[in-house]
Formats: structure tokens, sequence, C-alpha cells
């Protein structure tokens, strides 16, 4: 099992280098920061061994289609394609740079693994559903991976889709929420509270998976369970997350949602994340 | 595809758009393995009952869910599949309207919106239910297709065109059944390209949708007066023929537009868009509803309210050609 692990722990660590380094050369213009590192092992964990995917064959039919709903979190997406082997890690210095193909928010882009633009919050779950019906109707074997946060949650439109996901019986349909328990103004329960935000989803005929967000392993296991052929239902993995996580600072700080590094922050950071053993140059 | 004679004209004209709407659904629906509709809970109330029952695979129902619909739409549209969604005018247009803008808009999904009941056509339902707003809302987005068909056979003809071509459509349908004929025979239908109807001297009228036949009647009383009247139907709005208004300017003192909808960003905002950026064009007259919601009634009682039947257009053309001509 480690010889699955291990590489997805490492491939996490240079993700949130190469996340740091993006966020860092944004310079005033910022990036979402808080919401892209506490969906960092999630995203490792699909792109660097759950997700059935072909770089060299993007448009490939049988890929596993992957929606980022929270649009936000382009600093895990990104880093995950180009470690994935989409694009080269080197564009990853494209980020934020104007009339390139690496936005504050993700553009469809198919031959770099991007599926489709995103940024409005609520609006994944829906896509999902439609990529999987027509699966289902074709008989397909891929699967349909949508990626929310908790927050994004308070769209109504995400209820919409959930209650048709379980409608149409939509096995092949996986949900993640990466649970990091903040939203822009604050703390979701404050803000909104969603609470019990399992029941909600099983309530809507979901089955529902609760996980360390932040344990690789865990996350290997959830999503191997969801992904078997059984059920009804579609299947959801609420992941509890931090907010920032991996930097001591940002962790479960909301002012880090979108916000710019100072070169000292930044220096700091990069030591908390790579422990002194760097992947860039 | 059919090919319009008088008798299946008049048989469409029976149907209404929304009848000649699913009607040419079951055609396409018979060659088209990939065609998928989708209803938020008005299948029958969108006149699609037969087609679900000819073809249940193919009708897609959502519920009360307009998000959702367009959403869904969106994902089965990005794995190829042709997809019409409809509903209410009023509910598609501004419920789903940011779904619409990123899906169809931003990422150009295949799917045609097509929204039933538009204009004043939902009577005593009220101005929640009235889609009179819908035109300015889809064509504000880049890249939609935005049609306004004049009777039951246009409509065949423009969902068919709709359907063929590989892009987002907005199609407005509006009127009642029994909906008056303006094609009795087969015609060239093109998307983005207007059809002259009658040529005159004085005033050239460009309509869409229903007004198209109010128009057409105004234009005999106008001629009975002595002005001498062009009508256009102006079946798409974007991209809007510009060519044919360029025409139309060139041959009249008076460019006047007509249409069952807001005066506000309508067809009468997209036609003197157009107009302001060319110069010593003609005077331009915008007859449409006025910006305010309705006294509730009958269909034929809004028209008469706001000034759209053919009689009152004659008579607001009149009195301003009148006016113009003295001044």
């Amino acid at each position: 099992m480690d010889e699955v692990i291990i590489p997805i722990q490492k491939m996490a660590k240079r993700m949130r280098e190469h996340a740091l380094q993006m966020a860092f050369s944004a310079g005033a213009n910022g990036a979402h920061l808080g919401g892209g590192l506490s969906m960092m092992d999630i995203m490792a964990t699909l792109y660097g061994g759950i997700l059935h995917l072909d770089p060299k064959n993007p448009e490939w039919d049988e890929r596993d289609r992957f929606i980022l709903s929270k649009g936000h979190g382009v600093l895990a997406y990104y880093t995950a394609l180009a470690e994935a082997g989409f694009f080269p890690v080197e564009d990853l210095k494209k980020f934020e740079l104007n009339g390139e193909f690496l936005p504050g928010h993700p553009v469809m882009n198919l031959k770099k693994g991007i599926e489709c633009s995103g940024g409005s919050l609520g609006m994944g779950l829906s896509l999902g559903v439609g990529i999987a019906l027509v699966g289902k109707m074709r008989n397909k074997r891929y699967r349909s991976f949508v990626l929310m946060g908790d927050g994004e949650c308070n769209e109504g439109s995400v209820w919409e889709a959930a209650m048709s996901a379980s409608h149409f019986h939509l096995t092949n349909l996986i949900a993640i929420i990466d649970k990091n328990n903040l939203q822009y103004d604050g703390c979701c329960s404050e803000i909104m509270n969603m609470d019990d935000f399992k029941a909600k989803w099983e309530s809507f005929g979901w089955t529902v998976t609760e996980t360390d967000g932040h344990n690789i392993k865990e996350l290997y296991d959830a999503f191997s369970l969801c992904t078997g052929p059984f059920g009804k239902k579609p299947h959801v993995i609420i992941a509890h997350t931090i907010k920032g996580k991996g930097i001591s600072f940002m962790e479960n700080n909301a002012a880090w949602h979108h916000s710019r590094l100072s070169q000292k922050q930044y220096d700091l950071a990069l030591a908390e994340v790579s422990g002194g053993e760097s992947c860039l140059p | 595809m059919p090919t319009l004679n008088s008798l299946n004209a008049r048989m469409y004209s029976k149907l209404g758009q929304r009848g000649s709407f699913a009607l040419t659904l079951e055609e396409i629906a018979a060659q088209d393995e990939e065609l998928i509709v989708m209803t938020a809970d008005l299948t029958t109330l969108t006149g699609l009952t037969r087609f679900k029952e000819k073809f249940p695979d193919k009708l897609l129902n959502i519920g009360i869910a307009e998000q959702n619909m367009i959403g869904i739409a969106a994902g089965m549209a990005k794995e190829g599949k042709t997809v019409f969604a409809t509903t209410y005018s009023n509910f598609l247009a501004m419920r789903s309207y940011e779904q619409i803008r990123i899906h169809l808009g931003y990422m150009n999904f295949n799917i045609k919106v097509v929204g039933s009941g538009s204009g004043l056509a939902m009577g005593m339902s009220g101005n929640t239910h009235y889609g009179i707003e819908d035109i300015a809302l889809m064509r504000a987005i880049p890249g939609l297709i935005v049609v306004s068909p004049a009777d039951g056979s246009e409509t065949m003809k423009a969902v068919i065109e709709a359907a063929k071509h590989p892009g987002p459509v907005y199609i407005r349908l509006s009127g009642t059944m029994n909906i008056p004929i303006i094609y009795h025979e087969e015609y060239p239908f093109e998307l983005g390209k207007s059809i002259l109807l009658r040529k005159g001297t004085d005033v050239s009228i460009i309509a869409t949708g229903t007004m198209v036949h109010e128009s057409l009647i105004a234009a005999n009383l106008l001629e009975e007066k002595g002005i001498s009247v062009s009508v256009i139907d102006m079946h798409t709005i974007k991209p809007l023929d510009t060519i044919a208004i360029k025409d139309a300017c060139r041959n009249a003192k008076l460019i006047v537009t007509v249409e069952e909808h807001s005066i506000i960003g309508g067809l009468g905002g997209a036609v003197a868009e157009y107009l302001c950026a060319i110069p010593s064009v003609p005077r331009q007259l915008i007859i449409g509803i006025p910006d305010v919601f309705q006294k509730v009634g009958d269909y034929q009682y809004l028209l008469e309210q706001n000034g759209l039947t053919g009689s009152q257009i004659a008579e607001k053309i009149m009195d301003t050609f009148n006016m113009m001509v003295h001044s």
C-alpha cells in the first residue's frame, strides 16, 4: 500500500510548493490560498491515484471527468494537472499572466485537462449530473467527479442537483466536499449554519463517507470504496479539511481565503512545506 | 423534414408556436439519435405530452428546478448530446440566466433553450408569467443566437435550423394557438437572414414574432392613407441582419421596430444600437411594451392595452410620420 500512498504524499508536497510559488508570483493580484491548500491532498489523491486519465490523450472518451465546482481552487487544480502531466510544471509560471491559460478561475481547455470553466459557485454538481447521465445512457465506464466547498453548499442550485442525482440513481457520480469550515466572511457555522451536513446529504438520497481530507491513505480508501460497482445511490465524500493546511499562519485563518504573500511570508511558508527539501529550483 | 404547403401551414397555425415546436421535435427525434429534450415539470404545458409518449427515453423531466435543468443540459451537451431545454420564457431567461450565461455563452455548449409563453401570451396568469425581458437578457450574452418566429410554420423552420446549428440558440415562442399565418408555402429560412414581406417607400417596419402579422395589418391600413410601407420579418434578433436594415434605411423616411417585448433592450434596442453608428439614418420609432408591469388580462386585452394591434400600430406610425412631414 505504501507504494501507492507515499508517491501521492510526495506529489501533494510538491503541489503545495508550486502553489506557494504561484501565489507569490501573482503579487498584488493575490491568490486563493486558503481553499487551495485545504483541497490539496484531495486533488493529489485524485490525480495521483484515483482518476482514470491519459494526459497524452486528454480527450480520451473513457476518461473520468473531473469538475472543479469551487472554481477558486485553482492552486490545487493547476498543480495537480501539471503533476499528472497535462502540461509542463514550468507552465505554472503562467499563473494569472495576461492572456494566458491559467487565470484565477479555470477556463475550459480539454487539451490541458480542464473539463469546464468555473468560478461561479453552485454550478458544478449539475454539470456532473449531466455527464453521469450520458455515461449511464451509453453504458460508459467513466465516472463523474465534482469537487465543491462547504460554503458553496449555501447555494440552492447544489441541492437541486443533489436531488436529481439520487432521483436518477447516478452511481457513477462522486461528489467531494472540501469541508474546511470557513467561507469568505468567516466561520460557516456563523455565516450560514449547515449542520447536520452529513444528514442533509443522506436525506437527499446519497451515500456519505466522511474522511480526514489530509490523510492520503484515508482519502484513497474512501475513493476506492465509493467507486466500486455497487449500490443505487450517488456517493459523496465529506472530507474534513483545514483551510490553509500546511502553513501555520494560514491554517484556520479566514483572512487567507484570498490574499497576497510578502517575501518574508513566502520564505516562511515554503520552509514549512518543504521541510528543507524543496522541489523548486 | 416537412415541406411547407397551404395544408400544413394551417396545421401549424392551429397548433400555435408551442405546438409547432413540439411537433417539430418529433421529426428531429426520429432522425437524431443524440437528441435530448428537457423540461422543468411543464411537459404538458409546453406541448410535449405526445413527444413523451413517442420518445420516452429522449424526454428528461428535471422537476421544478430551472437552474439544474440548464446545468444538466450542459453536462449532457458536453458529452455530445443535442439538448433542447424548455420552460416558460420568464423562468428560463431569468431563474436560470447565469447558467445560460456560463454554459451556453462562456462554454458555448450546444444547447437550445426554448422559452414558451413569451410576451403577453400567459394572459390571466399575470406578470410573474409574462416573458417581456427575455430578448434583452438573451442577446446580452456573447455567442447566443436569438430567434423569435413569426408564425407556426416559421417556428418549425427555426427549430430545425437551430437543431442543425452546432451552438447555443434561444428560441422565443410567443402568441397563442390559431396563430395567424404569415407563410402559406415553402420559403427559404436562414438564421440571421430577415425576410422582406412587402416593399414600400415611406416607412420600413422591422417586426419580430407575433408583431409581424400586426405590422402587415398596419401596413395595409397605412397604404390606404397613402403611406407606402415595407415590412421585414426580423426573426433573428441576434445576429442582427444589418444588411437588411441598411437597405431599409436607404428606402425609407421612418424606421419602425415592433415587438411583443419591453421597449428596453429588445429588437428596438438592437436596431438602434446599429443605427446610431452609421451617419444620416432615418428617425426610428420603437413600438413595444412600455416599461411598466401590466394590469392582468387576456391576451387580446393586453395587446390592446399596450397598443400592439395592427390598427394601433398604424395610428402610432401615422402620428409620427405626419409630424415629421409637417415639421
